[in-house]
């Protein structure tokens, strides 16, 4: 296998494509919409007008409007069906002969498609994620060939330094200077991870892409690995993810087929071997030191850093982890230069990012956009604002390691030091929309209580923290706060974000800090009417 | 007098998949399993999750066997079993409904759908039905927040529920 065998399939199935393609959305949010009836219903609509040899089905990833799905979409040029139903089949194909559609037409030049930059999502929506041939037609695999073949291991990093690529798992770690860390320390064995254990709530990006263009992502992690000299990498996937983990199950197994993967990799001497490792419901398992034991088969406690990863990490040797997000970044990187890259985004953050707009917004779906985009744009413009009138109040970032940000501040660009500014973390890249009903301390209440239930208990200022700040809150919501339970809460969270061990008790107070900081008349509401009640009733 | 000899003769030094005295067919699925992952402590997760696939849930039973084929101390495989969400150490009933409770899902009423549940069949989130027919779960989040409020009945992943049109479903599975 080489680049002219690679050119070779893509050309055979540039040429085997129909004239015509339907696009039918076939990730987990289409499908339990009756994503697989409709893909049905559509081809043996096809077969039965007798237009087989013009048309195909095409069953592909994530489209993005996820609430209007199940999305199709004809190719070259034809409209896009909003909320299809498998008994509209018929008449989408007989449309295709001039007749009138009865099914709903999108509109695809709205601000949420045409605000898009699509780097990760490129592919998305367009090539079918179950066959290799697809993702290697429109150009994939070409990187990772040309890397193994006429790149230095370093220069590998040096490209992916100088694109300014960041970590989208939240932290926003640079990228090339993990892999170079890794490059240069001398070990005999080293492992490439994919963290995939997307746990926040309301984040979905990574399932996303994992059901979409699973091939991109481990294109991304064989970069990574001649880069730092890995031999074999493991994906660790949530246990929630079916469909991801069995369309990854395909995409590698297909990868080990063709060459691409396992010994000698692209015919060189490169070896690239690589394992799902499923997850068993541990949000804490998010956390690299924690994913590591996981993946060592033991209990996912986090462990102090340093020493990080890249200098001890699975079985005690060096292991880049990066992000799915970051990692399905890289080919692209390769692709188009380094240049390219760093000219999108702002100073400090290059590139897109990928976003989950979901809550109360109207049009709730998957985005990506450049760095520096202003939440205005992405929620308003973008997401449509609330359905049926309502009013934005705040947009929660980060989950529960992030905070709320109030409509006031959606000037805000959205870039790894902006957010943080804001009391809130760029975190994996969800966005729960939030309206005037929305309580902002029952909002923290609902994060510290999932703070406290996964805490892992290693550590004592997170295990007994987090059930303290939840107790007051707790109180609070219940009309039995003092004025200086507010006090107090607050050095709770001081204490529990300085002294835990890990990024999930560093990051639990996140949500009542920032909620404090921006709402802090709505617990001060919860006390005073108790107070108002208690003397009403003195009163009396 | 001759003796019969063993069914398999066992080859030196090599790990024979045996089946369980119960005579139970899925312990052999299990040890191919082990046997697929050279009997790794560290492959302990993995068998975890084929145990629960073929019991269902995990007995104490199990879990000993699965000790004493990785060669682990039984504390170390309770450890993890009761670590992870995902490990049920008591049998499911008949029906499972899995209430997303992630961001999403709540604020868009999902904790009206839990409440719902648990009214209607008596029981708490995490707790089966004295009958044996219903499970209630709640989940972190599913990663469907395009269809929130979001549930997962008996495997398959629901949509847009209401109180009303989630307990009309579970009415059905309770009569």
């Amino acid at each position: 296998m080489d680049l002219s065998d690679l050119q070779e399939i893509a050309q055979k199935e540039n040429a085997a494509a129909k004239p015509m393609r339907i696009r039918c959305c076939t990730a987990a949010g289409c499908l339990s919409q009756d994503g697989q009836a409709l893909k049905k219903a559509l081809d043996e609509a096809v077969a039965a007008e007798g237009l087989s040899d013009k048309v195909e089905v095409v069953g592909v990833g994530c489209m993005g409007l996820c609430s209007q799905g199940p999305l199709v979409q004809i190719d070259p040029d034809g409209p896009l069906y909003e909320k299809v139903t498998p008994a509209d089949a018929p008449s989408i194909i007989a449309s295709l002969k001039g007749e009138k559609c009865k099914a709903r037409v999108g509109d695809p030049t709205i601000p949420f498609f045409s605000k898009q930059v699509p780097i990760v999502l490129e592919n998305s929506g367009r090539i079918n994620p179950e066959r290799i041939e697809s993702y290697i037609a429109v150009g994939g695999y070409q990187p990772l060939c040309h890397v193994v073949r006429e790149m230095q291991p370093l220069e590998v990093c040096d490209l992916i330094t100088n694109s300014g690529l960041r970590g989208r798992g939240g932290a926003g770690y640079p990228t090339g200077l993990k892999w170079a860390t890794v490059a240069k320390t001398d070990a005999e064995r080293k492992f490439v991870v994919c963290n995939a254990d997307e746990g926040d709530p309301g984040a979905f990006m990574d399932r996303s892409v994992l059901e979409s263009d699973p091939h991109r992502v481990l294109e991304g992690m064989a970069i990574a690995a001649y880069a730092v000299g890995a031999s074999q990498g493991y994906v660790y996937v949530r246990g929630e993810y079916p469909l991801a983990i069995s369309r990854l199950k395909t995409a590698i197994a297909q990868a080990r087929r063709l060459g691409i993967l396992g010994t000698g990799v692209f015919e060189t001497r490169f070896d690239f071997r690589v394992d799902i490792r499923i997850g068993a419901g541990a949000f804490v398992c998010g956390e690299e030191t924690a994913l590591m034991r996981s993946i060592e088969g033991q209990r996912g406690t986090p462990r102090p850093r340093p020493p990080f990863p890249a200098a001890r990490g699975l079985w005690g040797y060096p292991t880049v982890i990066n992000n799915v997000e970051t990692l399905a970044n890289v080919p692209a990187i390769v692709r188009n230069g380094a240049e390219w890259f760093a000219s999108i985004g702002t100073e400090k953050s290059k590139g897109t990012k990928v976003f989950a707009l979901a809550g109360k917004i109207t049009n709730t779906g998957l985005i990506e956009v450049p760095m520096g985009t202003p939440l205005k744009t992405i929620v308003e413009e973008m997401g449509g604002g609330v359905p049926d009138g309502g009013k934005v109040k705040a947009v929660q970032t980060g989950g529960p390691s992030g905070g709320c940000i109030p409509a006031e501040r959606f000037d805000t660009p959205v870039d790894y030091e902006s957010l943080a500014q804001l009391g809130s973390i760029m975190g994996s890249g969800g966005m729960i929309v939030m309206d005037e009903k929305d309580n902002m301390v029952d909002v923290a209440r609902f994060f510290m209580e999932f703070c406290m239930d996964e805490s892992c208990g290693k550590c004592v200022p997170c295990r007994a923290g987090t059930v303290q700040i939840y107790e007051i809150l707790t109180k609070i919501r219940e009309g039995r706060g003092k004025p200086e339970d507010l006090e107090v809460l607050r050095e709770l969270c001081d204490m529990v974000k300085q002294t835990s061990l890990c990024g999930l008790g560093q990051s639990a107070p996140n949500p009542v800090l920032s909620t404090l900081r921006y709402y802090r008349h709505e617990y001060d509401a919860f006390i005073t009417a108790k107070s108002g009640k208690a003397e009403a009733e003195a009163n009396a | 007098m001759t003796v019969a000899p063993p069914e398999k003769p066992a080859e030196a030094g090599k790990p024979v998949a045996k089946g369980h005295p119960s005579g139970d067919n899925r312990f052999k699925m299990l040890e191919a399993t082990m046997k697929r992952h050279q009997y790794q402590a560290d492959a302990l997760i993995e068998v975890l999750h084929t145990a629960q696939e073929l019991f269902g849930f995990l007995e104490m039973d199990l879990l000993l066997h699965i000790a004493h084929s990785l060669k682990v101390p039984p504390s170390r495989v309770f450890g993890v079993a009761t670590f992870y969400h995902f490990f049920s150490l008591k049998p499911q009933g008949e029906h499972t409904c899995v209430i997303c409770m992630g961001t999403a899902c709540y604020v868009k009423g999902a904790g009206n759908l839990v409440a719902a549940i648990e009214r209607q069949c008596n029981i708490k989130a995490g707790e089966t039905t004295p009958d044996g027919k219903v499970s209630l779960i709640t989940a972190r989040c599913l990663g469907a927040c395009g269809i929130a409020p979001a549930v997962v009945l008996d495997g398959q992943v629901a949509g847009y529920q209401t109180p009303e049109s989630l307990t009309e479903i579970v009415k059905g599975w309770m009569s």
